[in-house]
Protein backbone atom coordinates (compact mmCIF):
# COMPACT_ATOMS: atom_id res chain seq x y z
CA UNK A 1 0.00 0.00 0.00
CA UNK A 2 2.69 2.46 0.99
CA UNK A 3 4.90 1.47 -1.96
CA UNK A 4 2.29 1.71 -4.36
CA UNK A 5 1.13 5.24 -2.73
CA UNK A 6 5.19 6.08 -3.32
CA UNK A 7 4.93 5.22 -6.75
CA UNK A 8 1.71 7.43 -7.62
CA UNK A 9 3.68 10.14 -5.85
CA UNK A 10 6.69 9.73 -7.91
CA UNK A 11 4.64 9.58 -11.29
CA UNK A 12 2.93 13.07 -9.48
CA UNK A 13 6.51 14.27 -8.99
CA UNK A 14 7.92 14.09 -12.56
CA UNK A 15 4.77 15.20 -14.33
CA UNK A 16 5.17 18.40 -11.91
CA UNK A 17 8.96 18.63 -12.85
CA UNK A 18 7.93 18.23 -16.76
CA UNK A 19 5.44 20.48 -16.54
CA UNK A 20 6.87 23.74 -14.08
CA UNK A 21 10.14 23.26 -16.50
CA UNK A 22 7.89 23.73 -19.79
CA UNK A 23 6.00 26.13 -18.34
CA UNK A 24 8.14 29.05 -20.02
CA UNK A 25 7.39 27.76 -23.14
CA UNK A 26 3.79 26.94 -22.93
CA UNK A 27 3.18 30.89 -21.73
CA UNK A 28 5.88 31.63 -25.09
CA UNK A 29 4.43 29.71 -27.71
CA UNK A 30 0.98 28.17 -26.20
CA UNK A 31 -0.71 25.56 -28.33
CA UNK A 32 0.85 26.39 -31.61
CA UNK A 33 3.92 24.58 -30.51
CA UNK A 34 1.84 22.08 -31.65
CA UNK A 35 0.96 22.17 -35.01
CA UNK A 36 4.28 24.77 -36.30
CA UNK A 37 7.13 22.94 -37.87
CA UNK A 38 9.89 25.43 -37.26
CA UNK A 39 12.66 24.47 -34.93
CA UNK A 40 15.35 27.31 -33.98
CA UNK A 41 17.38 27.71 -31.60
CA UNK A 42 19.43 30.08 -32.72
CA UNK A 43 19.34 33.02 -29.34
CA UNK A 44 17.57 35.97 -30.80
CA UNK A 45 15.58 34.44 -33.27
CA UNK A 46 14.00 31.04 -31.17
CA UNK A 47 10.93 29.67 -32.76
CA UNK A 48 9.93 26.21 -31.81
CA UNK A 49 7.30 24.06 -33.06
CA UNK A 50 6.87 20.25 -33.14
CA UNK A 51 4.54 19.27 -35.70
CA UNK A 52 6.48 17.12 -37.59
CA UNK A 53 8.01 16.01 -34.96
CA UNK A 54 4.98 14.77 -33.53
CA UNK A 55 4.50 13.36 -37.53
CA UNK A 56 7.85 11.42 -37.59
CA UNK A 57 6.59 9.82 -33.71
CA UNK A 58 3.25 8.59 -34.95
CA UNK A 59 4.24 7.77 -38.50
CA UNK A 60 7.27 5.54 -37.27
CA UNK A 61 5.36 3.76 -34.59
CA UNK A 62 2.56 2.69 -36.65
CA UNK A 63 4.98 1.58 -39.33
CA UNK A 64 6.63 -0.36 -36.51
CA UNK A 65 3.11 -1.61 -34.98
CA UNK A 66 1.88 -2.44 -38.89
CA UNK A 67 4.90 -5.35 -39.17
CA UNK A 68 4.78 -6.06 -35.55
CA UNK A 69 1.46 -6.65 -34.97
CA UNK A 70 0.82 -9.64 -38.04
CA UNK A 71 4.60 -11.12 -37.50
CA UNK A 72 4.55 -11.20 -33.80
CA UNK A 73 0.61 -12.51 -33.72
CA UNK A 74 2.04 -15.84 -36.53
CA UNK A 75 4.74 -16.24 -33.76
CA UNK A 76 2.38 -16.39 -30.84
CA UNK A 77 0.61 -18.33 -32.83
CA UNK A 78 2.63 -20.89 -34.33
CA UNK A 79 4.85 -21.00 -30.66
CA UNK A 80 1.52 -21.36 -28.56
CA UNK A 81 0.01 -24.41 -30.88
CA UNK A 82 1.11 -27.70 -31.33
CA UNK A 83 3.23 -27.10 -34.78
CA UNK A 84 6.31 -27.98 -33.71
CA UNK A 85 7.61 -30.55 -31.14
CA UNK A 86 7.38 -28.84 -27.56
CA UNK A 87 11.32 -29.17 -27.27
CA UNK A 88 12.18 -26.74 -30.19
CA UNK A 89 9.05 -24.42 -29.57
CA UNK A 90 10.38 -23.95 -25.33
CA UNK A 91 14.03 -23.05 -27.31
CA UNK A 92 12.33 -20.21 -29.70
CA UNK A 93 10.28 -19.36 -27.41
CA UNK A 94 13.12 -18.17 -25.25
CA UNK A 95 15.39 -17.19 -27.94
CA UNK A 96 12.04 -14.56 -29.34
CA UNK A 97 12.14 -13.45 -25.53
CA UNK A 98 15.77 -12.95 -25.64
CA UNK A 99 15.32 -10.61 -28.87
CA UNK A 100 13.49 -8.08 -25.69
CA UNK A 101 17.19 -8.26 -23.84
CA UNK A 102 19.27 -6.89 -26.37
CA UNK A 103 20.40 -3.00 -25.68
CA UNK A 104 19.04 -0.18 -27.61
CA UNK A 105 21.98 0.92 -28.48
CA UNK A 106 23.29 -2.63 -30.13
CA UNK A 107 19.58 -2.28 -32.45
CA UNK A 108 21.12 1.12 -33.38
CA UNK A 109 24.25 -0.42 -34.67
CA UNK A 110 23.06 -3.04 -36.32
CA UNK A 111 21.16 -0.79 -38.22
CA UNK A 112 23.48 1.27 -39.03
CA UNK A 113 25.88 -1.59 -40.13
CA UNK A 114 23.50 -4.20 -41.36
CA UNK A 115 20.28 -2.90 -42.45
CA UNK A 116 20.98 0.17 -43.75
CA UNK A 117 23.97 -1.21 -46.24
CA UNK A 118 21.12 -3.99 -47.12
CA UNK A 119 19.00 -1.41 -47.37
CA UNK A 120 21.17 0.56 -49.48
CA UNK A 121 21.61 -2.49 -51.52
CA UNK A 122 17.94 -3.53 -52.19
CA UNK A 123 17.04 0.03 -53.32
CA UNK A 124 19.88 0.35 -55.50
CA UNK A 125 18.78 -2.73 -57.51
CA UNK A 126 15.73 -0.31 -58.50
CA UNK A 127 18.09 2.59 -59.19
CA UNK A 128 16.35 4.06 -56.53
CA UNK A 129 18.72 6.23 -54.16
CA UNK A 130 19.01 5.61 -50.95
CA UNK A 131 20.42 8.04 -48.42
CA UNK A 132 20.74 5.80 -45.02
CA UNK A 133 19.31 7.00 -41.83
CA UNK A 134 15.52 7.12 -42.32
CA UNK A 135 11.97 6.65 -41.54
CA UNK A 136 12.13 3.15 -43.00
CA UNK A 137 15.42 1.95 -40.88
CA UNK A 138 14.31 3.65 -38.16
CA UNK A 139 9.92 2.19 -38.32
CA UNK A 140 12.35 -1.46 -39.39
CA UNK A 141 14.23 -1.45 -36.32
CA UNK A 142 11.39 -0.82 -33.93
CA UNK A 143 9.34 -3.22 -34.92
CA UNK A 144 12.12 -5.84 -34.52
CA UNK A 145 12.43 -4.27 -31.26
CA UNK A 146 8.60 -4.41 -30.44
CA UNK A 147 8.33 -8.27 -31.72
CA UNK A 148 9.29 -9.62 -28.48
CA UNK A 149 6.26 -7.63 -26.65
CA UNK A 150 3.62 -8.76 -29.00
CA UNK A 151 4.79 -11.94 -29.28
CA UNK A 152 5.34 -12.64 -25.98
CA UNK A 153 2.31 -11.07 -24.41
CA UNK A 154 -0.12 -12.27 -27.27
CA UNK A 155 1.54 -16.20 -26.42
CA UNK A 156 0.51 -15.97 -22.86
CA UNK A 157 -2.70 -15.04 -23.47
CA UNK A 158 -3.23 -17.74 -26.05
CA UNK A 159 -1.45 -20.28 -23.69
CA UNK A 160 -3.85 -19.14 -21.07
CA UNK A 161 -6.70 -20.14 -22.75
CA UNK A 162 -8.51 -22.95 -21.08
CA UNK A 163 -7.83 -26.38 -23.09
CA UNK A 164 -11.69 -26.96 -22.96
CA UNK A 165 -12.01 -24.33 -25.78
CA UNK A 166 -10.00 -26.15 -27.70
CA UNK A 167 -10.94 -29.68 -27.34
CA UNK A 168 -14.88 -28.07 -27.46
CA UNK A 169 -13.67 -26.83 -31.14
CA UNK A 170 -12.09 -29.66 -32.35
CA UNK A 171 -15.06 -32.02 -30.94
CA UNK A 172 -17.42 -29.94 -32.92
CA UNK A 173 -15.41 -30.69 -36.31
CA UNK A 174 -13.87 -28.01 -36.51
CA UNK A 175 -10.24 -27.60 -38.22
CA UNK A 176 -6.92 -26.40 -36.87
CA UNK A 177 -7.34 -22.97 -38.42
CA UNK A 178 -10.81 -22.59 -37.84
CA UNK A 179 -10.22 -22.93 -34.11
CA UNK A 180 -7.56 -20.66 -33.98
CA UNK A 181 -9.01 -17.81 -36.03
CA UNK A 182 -12.57 -18.27 -34.68
CA UNK A 183 -12.34 -19.54 -31.25
CA UNK A 184 -8.57 -18.97 -30.05
CA UNK A 185 -8.10 -15.42 -31.20
CA UNK A 186 -11.26 -14.25 -30.27
CA UNK A 187 -10.60 -15.62 -27.11
CA UNK A 188 -7.54 -14.18 -26.71
CA UNK A 189 -8.50 -10.86 -28.16
CA UNK A 190 -8.03 -8.22 -24.94
CA UNK A 191 -4.45 -9.91 -24.32
CA UNK A 192 -3.57 -9.53 -27.50
CA UNK A 193 -4.66 -6.16 -27.70
CA UNK A 194 -3.10 -5.18 -24.40
CA UNK A 195 -0.21 -6.47 -26.02
CA UNK A 196 0.01 -4.66 -28.76
CA UNK A 197 -0.82 -1.34 -27.28
CA UNK A 198 2.11 -1.86 -24.45
CA UNK A 199 4.02 -2.02 -28.00
CA UNK A 200 2.77 0.70 -29.20
CA UNK A 201 4.09 2.95 -26.06
CA UNK A 202 7.44 1.26 -26.39
CA UNK A 203 7.69 2.35 -29.77
CA UNK A 204 6.36 6.14 -29.40
CA UNK A 205 8.98 6.37 -26.68
CA UNK A 206 12.05 4.32 -27.73
CA UNK A 207 15.15 6.49 -28.01
CA UNK A 208 18.39 5.03 -28.73
CA UNK A 209 18.06 3.05 -31.51
CA UNK A 210 15.90 5.18 -33.18
CA UNK A 211 18.26 8.70 -32.61
CA UNK A 212 20.72 6.36 -34.34
CA UNK A 213 18.75 5.62 -37.39
CA UNK A 214 15.85 8.05 -38.05
CA UNK A 215 18.77 11.36 -39.48
CA UNK A 216 17.27 13.73 -36.71
CA UNK A 217 15.32 16.14 -39.57
CA UNK A 218 12.61 18.23 -38.26
CA UNK A 219 10.91 18.06 -41.49
CA UNK A 220 7.80 16.55 -43.00
CA UNK A 221 8.08 13.89 -45.86
CA UNK A 222 5.91 11.92 -47.06
CA UNK A 223 8.59 9.18 -48.22
CA UNK A 224 9.90 7.16 -45.95
CA UNK A 225 13.17 7.38 -47.11
CA UNK A 226 13.67 10.36 -46.02
CA UNK A 227 14.68 11.47 -42.46
CA UNK A 228 12.50 11.87 -40.05
CA UNK A 229 12.71 12.36 -35.92
CA UNK A 230 10.86 11.64 -32.83
CA UNK A 231 10.11 13.34 -29.71
CA UNK A 232 12.36 10.95 -27.91
CA UNK A 233 15.16 11.02 -29.95
CA UNK A 234 15.02 15.22 -30.72
CA UNK A 235 15.33 15.38 -26.73
CA UNK A 236 18.06 13.27 -26.94
CA UNK A 237 20.08 14.86 -29.57
CA UNK A 238 19.90 17.99 -28.18
CA UNK A 239 19.13 18.22 -24.48
CA UNK A 240 23.07 18.07 -23.69
CA UNK A 241 23.46 21.76 -25.82
CA UNK A 242 20.35 23.24 -24.85
CA UNK A 243 20.03 26.71 -23.17
CA UNK A 244 17.36 28.84 -21.88
CA UNK A 245 14.01 29.07 -23.95
CA UNK A 246 15.37 25.76 -25.94
CA UNK A 247 15.41 23.30 -22.94
CA UNK A 248 11.65 24.68 -21.76
CA UNK A 249 11.17 24.07 -25.27
CA UNK A 250 12.33 20.46 -25.18
CA UNK A 251 10.31 19.95 -21.58
CA UNK A 252 7.13 20.71 -23.40
CA UNK A 253 8.10 18.31 -26.08
CA UNK A 254 8.49 16.03 -23.47
CA UNK A 255 5.37 17.11 -21.95
CA UNK A 256 3.59 16.31 -25.78
CA UNK A 257 5.08 12.89 -25.80
CA UNK A 258 4.55 12.38 -22.37
CA UNK A 259 0.33 13.08 -23.26
CA UNK A 260 0.33 11.34 -26.23
CA UNK A 261 1.73 8.11 -24.42
CA UNK A 262 -0.95 8.51 -21.27
CA UNK A 263 -3.49 8.94 -24.43
CA UNK A 264 -2.51 5.66 -25.87
CA UNK A 265 -2.23 3.53 -22.62
CA UNK A 266 -6.18 5.14 -21.76
CA UNK A 267 -7.08 3.94 -25.22
CA UNK A 268 -5.99 0.50 -25.00
CA UNK A 269 -7.77 0.42 -21.58
CA UNK A 270 -10.58 1.26 -23.02
CA UNK A 271 -10.40 -1.00 -25.88
CA UNK A 272 -9.37 -4.55 -23.65
CA UNK A 273 -12.73 -3.43 -21.21
CA UNK A 274 -15.06 -3.12 -24.43
CA UNK A 275 -13.69 -6.52 -25.82
CA UNK A 276 -13.81 -8.20 -22.06
CA UNK A 277 -17.32 -7.23 -21.95
CA UNK A 278 -18.07 -8.21 -25.15
CA UNK A 279 -17.33 -11.77 -24.45
CA UNK B 1 -28.66 -64.47 -21.09
CA UNK B 2 -26.80 -64.46 -24.26
CA UNK B 3 -28.88 -62.61 -26.31
CA UNK B 4 -28.63 -59.02 -24.08
CA UNK B 5 -24.95 -58.85 -25.52
CA UNK B 6 -25.26 -56.37 -27.89
CA UNK B 7 -23.05 -58.33 -30.43
CA UNK B 8 -25.47 -60.53 -31.24
CA UNK B 9 -27.90 -58.24 -33.03
CA UNK B 10 -27.93 -57.33 -36.60
CA UNK B 11 -24.78 -55.94 -38.11
CA UNK B 12 -26.82 -52.22 -38.61
CA UNK B 13 -27.18 -51.94 -34.68
CA UNK B 14 -23.85 -51.44 -34.05
CA UNK B 15 -22.49 -48.23 -34.48
CA UNK B 16 -19.07 -47.89 -32.89
CA UNK B 17 -17.08 -51.21 -32.10
CA UNK B 18 -13.82 -51.37 -30.57
CA UNK B 19 -11.74 -54.57 -31.28
CA UNK B 20 -8.67 -55.60 -29.35
CA UNK B 21 -7.62 -51.92 -28.78
CA UNK B 22 -5.05 -50.90 -26.69
CA UNK B 23 -3.93 -47.23 -25.88
CA UNK B 24 -0.83 -45.93 -24.85
CA UNK B 25 0.55 -42.51 -23.33
CA UNK B 26 4.12 -42.45 -24.80
CA UNK B 27 5.56 -45.63 -23.46
CA UNK B 28 3.46 -46.21 -20.93
CA UNK B 29 -0.03 -48.33 -21.41
CA UNK B 30 -3.13 -46.90 -20.36
CA UNK B 31 -5.80 -49.39 -21.54
CA UNK B 32 -5.70 -52.69 -22.69
CA UNK B 33 -7.42 -55.39 -24.68
CA UNK B 34 -11.00 -53.13 -25.15
CA UNK B 35 -13.51 -54.95 -27.40
CA UNK B 36 -16.88 -53.46 -27.07
CA UNK B 37 -19.74 -52.72 -29.58
CA UNK B 38 -22.00 -50.01 -28.80
CA UNK B 39 -25.96 -50.13 -29.93
CA UNK B 40 -27.36 -47.64 -32.28
CA UNK B 41 -29.96 -45.40 -30.00
CA UNK B 42 -29.20 -46.60 -26.73
CA UNK B 43 -27.17 -45.30 -24.26
CA UNK B 44 -24.10 -46.90 -23.31
CA UNK B 45 -22.37 -45.89 -20.03
CA UNK B 46 -18.98 -46.45 -18.65
CA UNK B 47 -18.11 -47.07 -15.52
CA UNK B 48 -15.11 -47.73 -12.90
CA UNK B 49 -12.58 -46.44 -10.54
CA UNK B 50 -10.36 -43.29 -11.65
CA UNK B 51 -7.69 -43.82 -13.63
CA UNK B 52 -9.20 -47.03 -15.10
CA UNK B 53 -9.21 -45.04 -18.80
CA UNK B 54 -13.20 -44.95 -19.91
CA UNK B 55 -12.08 -41.36 -20.85
CA UNK B 56 -9.35 -42.36 -22.92
CA UNK B 57 -11.63 -44.83 -24.63
CA UNK B 58 -14.49 -42.14 -25.10
CA UNK B 59 -12.33 -39.74 -26.80
CA UNK B 60 -10.63 -42.53 -29.00
CA UNK B 61 -13.93 -42.69 -30.32
CA UNK B 62 -13.74 -39.41 -32.23
CA UNK B 63 -10.18 -39.27 -32.30
CA UNK B 64 -9.86 -36.74 -29.95
CA UNK B 65 -6.68 -38.35 -28.30
CA UNK B 66 -5.24 -37.47 -31.61
CA UNK B 67 -4.23 -33.75 -30.30
CA UNK B 68 -2.51 -35.71 -27.76
CA UNK B 69 1.24 -35.97 -28.82
CA UNK B 70 2.07 -38.66 -27.02
CA UNK B 71 -0.60 -41.07 -27.55
CA UNK B 72 -1.22 -44.17 -29.61
CA UNK B 73 -3.67 -46.27 -30.05
CA UNK B 74 -2.87 -49.93 -31.31
CA UNK B 75 -6.04 -52.03 -32.48
CA UNK B 76 -9.24 -51.55 -34.38
CA UNK B 77 -11.84 -49.04 -33.75
CA UNK B 78 -14.72 -48.75 -36.42
CA UNK B 79 -17.62 -46.57 -37.35
CA UNK B 80 -20.18 -48.30 -39.09
CA UNK B 81 -17.29 -50.96 -40.17
CA UNK B 82 -15.16 -48.20 -41.55
CA UNK B 83 -12.04 -48.04 -39.82
CA UNK B 84 -11.90 -44.98 -38.02
CA UNK B 85 -8.28 -44.91 -37.68
CA UNK B 86 -7.51 -45.60 -41.67
CA UNK B 87 -5.20 -42.99 -43.40
CA UNK B 88 -7.61 -41.49 -45.60
CA UNK B 89 -9.85 -40.71 -42.70
CA UNK B 90 -10.01 -37.06 -42.06
CA UNK B 91 -10.13 -36.77 -37.68
CA UNK B 92 -12.39 -33.60 -38.73
CA UNK B 93 -14.95 -35.35 -40.28
CA UNK B 94 -15.07 -38.24 -37.71
CA UNK B 95 -15.30 -35.30 -35.38
CA UNK B 96 -18.41 -33.83 -36.88
CA UNK B 97 -20.34 -37.49 -36.75
CA UNK B 98 -19.64 -37.81 -33.70
CA UNK B 99 -19.70 -35.18 -31.07
CA UNK B 100 -18.18 -35.14 -27.42
CA UNK B 101 -19.55 -33.23 -24.28
CA UNK B 102 -16.97 -32.68 -21.78
CA UNK B 103 -17.17 -32.59 -18.12
CA UNK B 104 -16.60 -28.94 -17.69
CA UNK B 105 -19.30 -26.88 -19.65
CA UNK B 106 -17.02 -25.08 -22.01
CA UNK B 107 -19.30 -22.02 -24.28
CA UNK B 108 -17.08 -20.27 -26.46
CA UNK B 109 -16.48 -16.72 -25.38
CA UNK B 110 -19.01 -15.59 -27.92
CA UNK B 111 -22.96 -14.76 -27.68
CA UNK B 112 -25.56 -18.00 -27.57
CA UNK B 113 -26.75 -17.59 -30.48
CA UNK B 114 -23.58 -17.68 -32.01
CA UNK B 115 -22.47 -20.62 -29.78
CA UNK B 116 -24.73 -22.83 -31.79
CA UNK B 117 -24.01 -21.13 -35.12
CA UNK B 118 -20.45 -22.12 -34.45
CA UNK B 119 -20.30 -25.65 -35.85
CA UNK B 120 -22.78 -25.29 -38.75
CA UNK B 121 -20.77 -22.20 -40.02
CA UNK B 122 -17.43 -24.36 -40.09
CA UNK B 123 -18.86 -27.28 -41.68
CA UNK B 124 -19.85 -24.98 -44.31
CA UNK B 125 -24.15 -25.36 -43.38
CA UNK B 126 -26.19 -23.64 -46.04
CA UNK B 127 -29.43 -23.00 -44.97
CA UNK B 128 -31.40 -21.26 -42.73
CA UNK B 129 -29.45 -20.67 -39.58
CA UNK B 130 -32.09 -19.31 -37.09
CA UNK B 131 -34.60 -22.17 -37.61
CA UNK B 132 -31.00 -24.63 -36.66
CA UNK B 133 -30.04 -22.44 -33.76
CA UNK B 134 -33.52 -23.00 -32.81
CA UNK B 135 -34.26 -26.07 -33.20
CA UNK B 136 -30.98 -27.61 -31.07
CA UNK B 137 -31.83 -24.75 -28.45
CA UNK B 138 -35.23 -26.65 -28.12
CA UNK B 139 -33.84 -30.35 -28.58
CA UNK B 140 -31.66 -29.26 -25.85
CA UNK B 141 -34.57 -28.17 -23.65
CA UNK B 142 -32.85 -24.58 -23.59
CA UNK B 143 -34.93 -22.56 -25.70
CA UNK B 144 -37.80 -21.23 -23.27
CA UNK B 145 -35.03 -19.83 -21.07
CA UNK B 146 -32.49 -18.19 -23.77
CA UNK B 147 -34.79 -17.29 -26.39
CA UNK B 148 -34.82 -13.61 -25.22
CA UNK B 149 -30.90 -13.33 -25.00
CA UNK B 150 -29.67 -14.71 -27.91
CA UNK B 151 -27.14 -12.10 -28.07
CA UNK B 152 -25.81 -12.40 -24.70
CA UNK B 153 -22.75 -14.21 -23.73
CA UNK B 154 -22.43 -17.93 -22.88
CA UNK B 155 -20.98 -17.00 -19.79
CA UNK B 156 -24.30 -15.67 -18.61
CA UNK B 157 -25.93 -18.96 -18.65
CA UNK B 158 -25.81 -20.88 -15.09
CA UNK B 159 -24.04 -24.18 -14.95
CA UNK B 160 -26.17 -26.31 -15.71
CA UNK B 161 -27.76 -24.16 -18.39
CA UNK B 162 -24.21 -24.06 -20.06
CA UNK B 163 -23.87 -27.87 -20.25
CA UNK B 164 -27.28 -27.91 -22.06
CA UNK B 165 -25.76 -24.86 -24.53
CA UNK B 166 -23.04 -27.42 -24.95
CA UNK B 167 -25.25 -30.27 -26.01
CA UNK B 168 -27.40 -27.96 -28.43
CA UNK B 169 -24.00 -27.02 -29.78
CA UNK B 170 -22.80 -30.59 -30.21
CA UNK B 171 -26.16 -31.51 -31.75
CA UNK B 172 -26.44 -28.31 -34.07
CA UNK B 173 -23.68 -29.92 -36.31
CA UNK B 174 -25.77 -32.86 -36.67
CA UNK B 175 -24.14 -36.08 -35.40
CA UNK B 176 -24.99 -39.23 -35.13
CA UNK B 177 -23.32 -40.20 -31.83
CA UNK B 178 -23.05 -38.13 -28.56
CA UNK B 179 -19.65 -38.93 -26.46
CA UNK B 180 -20.30 -37.30 -23.06
CA UNK B 181 -17.46 -37.26 -20.38
CA UNK B 182 -18.74 -37.02 -17.20
CA UNK B 183 -21.04 -34.31 -17.88
CA UNK B 184 -22.89 -33.76 -14.90
CA UNK B 185 -19.97 -33.72 -12.74
CA UNK B 186 -19.91 -30.35 -12.38
CA UNK B 187 -23.54 -29.92 -11.98
CA UNK B 188 -26.12 -29.40 -9.23
CA UNK B 189 -28.43 -32.47 -8.68
CA UNK B 190 -31.49 -30.64 -10.10
CA UNK B 191 -29.23 -29.93 -13.11
CA UNK B 192 -28.09 -32.99 -13.20
CA UNK B 193 -31.89 -34.65 -13.70
CA UNK B 194 -32.58 -31.94 -16.25
CA UNK B 195 -29.52 -33.35 -18.19
CA UNK B 196 -30.49 -36.84 -17.87
CA UNK B 197 -33.96 -36.20 -19.12
CA UNK B 198 -32.72 -34.46 -22.08
CA UNK B 199 -30.32 -37.87 -22.26
CA UNK B 200 -33.47 -39.82 -22.64
CA UNK B 201 -35.38 -37.43 -24.99
CA UNK B 202 -31.88 -37.14 -27.46
CA UNK B 203 -31.58 -41.06 -27.19
CA UNK B 204 -34.51 -41.93 -30.20
CA UNK B 205 -31.71 -40.32 -32.57
CA UNK B 206 -29.13 -40.30 -31.34
CA UNK B 207 -26.34 -43.27 -30.14
CA UNK B 208 -24.76 -41.54 -26.63
CA UNK B 209 -22.30 -43.16 -24.90
CA UNK B 210 -21.42 -41.34 -21.52
CA UNK B 211 -18.53 -42.04 -18.81
CA UNK B 212 -19.69 -41.19 -15.03
CA UNK B 213 -18.48 -41.85 -11.88
CA UNK B 214 -22.30 -41.56 -10.23
CA UNK B 215 -23.59 -45.02 -10.21
CA UNK B 216 -27.00 -44.18 -9.44
CA UNK B 217 -26.58 -42.29 -12.80
CA UNK B 218 -25.67 -45.32 -14.67
CA UNK B 219 -28.81 -46.89 -13.44
CA UNK B 220 -31.17 -44.23 -14.31
CA UNK B 221 -29.95 -43.48 -18.13
CA UNK B 222 -28.10 -46.15 -19.18
CA UNK B 223 -29.50 -49.24 -21.45
CA UNK B 224 -26.18 -50.71 -21.19
CA UNK B 225 -23.27 -50.28 -19.35
CA UNK B 226 -19.18 -51.37 -19.21
CA UNK B 227 -17.47 -51.79 -16.02
CA UNK B 228 -13.70 -50.43 -16.28
CA UNK B 229 -11.12 -51.65 -13.78
CA UNK B 230 -7.75 -50.88 -13.48
CA UNK B 231 -4.98 -53.04 -12.47
CA UNK B 232 -1.25 -52.54 -11.31
CA UNK B 233 1.31 -53.73 -13.88
CA UNK B 234 4.04 -55.37 -11.89
CA UNK B 235 7.51 -53.48 -12.05
CA UNK B 236 6.00 -50.49 -14.25
CA UNK B 237 4.76 -48.98 -11.15
CA UNK B 238 2.00 -47.44 -13.21
CA UNK B 239 -1.84 -48.91 -13.66
CA UNK B 240 -3.49 -50.19 -16.96
CA UNK B 241 -7.32 -49.94 -17.21
CA UNK B 242 -9.75 -52.65 -18.68
CA UNK B 243 -12.91 -53.49 -19.78
CA UNK B 244 -14.07 -55.63 -17.05
CA UNK B 245 -17.40 -56.57 -17.87
CA UNK B 246 -19.99 -55.08 -20.50
CA UNK B 247 -23.55 -55.82 -20.24
CA UNK B 248 -27.12 -55.07 -19.83
CA UNK B 249 -26.98 -52.18 -17.31
CA UNK B 250 -29.93 -54.66 -15.39
CA UNK B 251 -27.63 -57.50 -14.84
CA UNK B 252 -24.13 -55.27 -14.41
CA UNK B 253 -26.13 -54.11 -11.22
CA UNK B 254 -27.98 -57.11 -10.23
CA UNK B 255 -26.17 -59.79 -11.45
CA UNK B 256 -22.59 -59.01 -12.53
CA UNK B 257 -20.56 -62.51 -13.80
CA UNK B 258 -17.46 -61.01 -12.01
CA UNK B 259 -16.51 -60.87 -8.35
CA UNK B 260 -14.67 -56.77 -9.20
CA UNK B 261 -17.93 -55.98 -10.80
CA UNK B 262 -20.11 -56.55 -7.95
CA UNK B 263 -17.75 -55.40 -5.66
CA UNK B 264 -17.38 -52.25 -7.31
CA UNK B 265 -20.96 -51.77 -7.91
CA UNK B 266 -22.34 -52.80 -4.36
CA UNK B 267 -19.44 -50.09 -3.05
CA UNK B 268 -17.11 -51.50 -1.79
CA UNK B 269 -14.16 -50.10 -3.56
CA UNK B 270 -13.37 -47.27 -6.11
Amino acid sequence: MGFALFILLLLVAIGLLILTQAWPAMQEFGLSFLWTSSWNPVEGRESFGVLPIIYGTLVSAAIALLIAVPLGLGTALFLSENFIPLKIRTVLVFMVELLAAIPSVVYGLWGIFVLIPALRWFFDLFGIFFTGPSMLAASLVLSIMILPIITAISRDSLAALPPELRQGSYGLGATRWGTIFRVLVPAAISGIVGGVMLALGRAMGETMAVTMLIGNANTISLSLLDPSNTIASLLANQFAEARGIQVAALMYAAFVLVILTLIVNILADWIVRKLQAKY
Amino acid sequence: MVDTMPMTGTATDVVLRAKDCDMYYGSLKAVRDVSIDIPKNKITAFIGPSGCGKSTVLRCFNRLNDLIESFRLKGQMTYHGQDLYASDVDPVEVRRRIGILFQKPNPFPKSIYDNIAYGPRISGFKGDMDELVETSLRRAVLWDEVKDKLPESGFSLSGGQQQRLCIARTIAVQPEVLLMDEPCSALDPISTLKIEELMKELVQNYTIIIVTHNMEQATRVADYTGFYNAQVVEGAGGKVGYLAEFGETQKIFNDPTLEETKDYVTGRFG
